[in-house]
C-alpha cells in the first residue's frame, strides 16, 4: 500500500516536471494520472489497489457517525425517561480479529458510541474477548450481532 | 453572511448545547458508576462536536476558516474513548458495585483472582 502511494506521488512528481509547472492543480490532474495508471496496472502489483482500502475507511467513518447519531438518541431517551425502565449488563464478546491495532479500533469505535461502553479485554487462548458494558441490553445476542455485523465487518474490509 | 447558514449554525450549536445537558442529566440521574459514564463521556462527545462544527462554520462563511477546529474534533475522539474506558476498568478492578437492576455481568469471576493479587 505505502508502494503504490509513493509510486502515485512520483506519477504526479514526473508530470508537473513536463508539464513544467509547479501548482497545486498541475499536481492533482498528475495524481490523477497516476491514480489510472495503478489502476491499469493492479494485477502486475502484489498488494491489493490502495483506493479500495481508502475508501473501506471511508465506509468505517460514515458507518461511525450513522451508529453515533443512532445510539445518542437512544441514550437521550433512557435519559429522559420519566422512570430509569432499563437493564445495564456487561456481556462478553468474543471477536475474529487478530491483530492489536485491530482490536484498538475496535473497542475505541465501541467506547465512542454511546450505550456500549468496552470495560475490559482478555485474552483467552488466541482470541480476544472484550467485555462490554451497555446501558440497555434486552438481547443479548442482537448487541453482539449487530456490533459483528456493523464495525467488525468494516474493520476487516480495512486490513483485508 | 447568508440566513441560510446562520440557521445551520444555529441548529448545530443548538443541537450540540441540548446534548451536553442531556449528559449533566444523565450524571445527576443515572444510578451507579458505569450507567453515568456513558452519558458524561459519550453524550457529550457528539454535543462538543456539533458545538465545534458549528463555530467552523460561523467562522468560514464570515471569511476567516479555522482549521485547528476540526483538529480539537479529532483529537476529542481519540481521547475520550480512552478516557471513558480506563474510568470503566478502575472502577470495576476496585470493585465497584452495580446497580441492582443489571440484567447480567458475564466478567464476573473472569478477573477476580487478579483483582486479590493486586491487593
Amino acid at each position: 500500500m505505502a508502494f503504490q502511494i509513493l509510486l502515485n506521488l512520483l506519477i504526479a512528481l514526473v508530470w508537473m516536471y513536463l508539464k513544467s509547472s509547479y501548482d497545486l492543480s498541475t499536481f492533482v490532474v498528475g495524481f490523477l494520472i497516476g491514480l489510472i495508471l495503478i489502476f491499469i496496472a493492479r494485477h502486475f502489483l502484489n498488494t491489493r489497489f490502495y483506493l479500495g482500502r481508502v475508501w473501506a475507511v471511508i465506509y468505517l467513518v460514515l458507518l461511525f457517525l450513522k451508529e453515533l447519531i443512532l445510539s445518542n438518541i437512544n441514550v437521550l431517551k433512557i435519559v429522559l425517561s420519566p422512570t430509569l425502565n432499563f437493564q445495564p449488563g456487561i456481556f462478553e464478546y468474543k471477536t475474529s480479529l487478530k491483530k492489536e491495532w485491530e482490536v484498538t479500533v475496535l473497542s475505541n469505535l465501541i467506547t465512542l458510541t454511546p450505550g456500549t461502553l468496552v470495560v475490559d479485554v482478555l485474552e483467552n487462548g488466541n482470541e480476544r474477548v472484550l467485555y462490554i458494558h451497555a446501558i440497555h441490553v434486552p438481547n443479548v445476542e442482537e448487541a453482539v450481532d449487530g456490533i459483528k455485523n456493523t464495525f467488525e465487518k468494516a474493520i476487516l474490509e480495512v486490513s483485508r | 453572511m447568508t440566513t441560510t447558514i446562520e440557521i445551520i449554525v444555529l441548529i448545530c450549536i443548538g443541537l450540540g448545547v441540548f446534548l451536553t445537558l442531556v449528559a449533566a442529566f444523565g450524571i445527576i440521574r443515572l444510578p451507579d458508576v458505569y450507567t453515568r459514564n456513558h452519558a458524561a463521556s459519550k453524550s457529550s462527545t457528539l454535543g462538543v462536536m456539533l458545538i465545534l462544527v458549528g463555530t467552523f462554520i460561523y467562522f468560514y462563511a464570515s471569511g476567516n476558516s479555522n482549521t485547528r477546529l476540526i483538529l480539537a474534533i479529532v483529537f476529542i475522539f481519540i481521547t475520550s474513548p480512552v478516557g471513558g474506558h480506563l474510568i470503566n476498568r478502575a472502577a470495576y478492578y476496585t470493585g465497584v458495585k452495580m446497580w441492582e437492576k443489571s440484567a447480567r455481568d458475564d466478567l464476573k469471576g473472569k478477573i477476580h483472582t487478579k483483582d486479590m493479587s493486586n491487593h
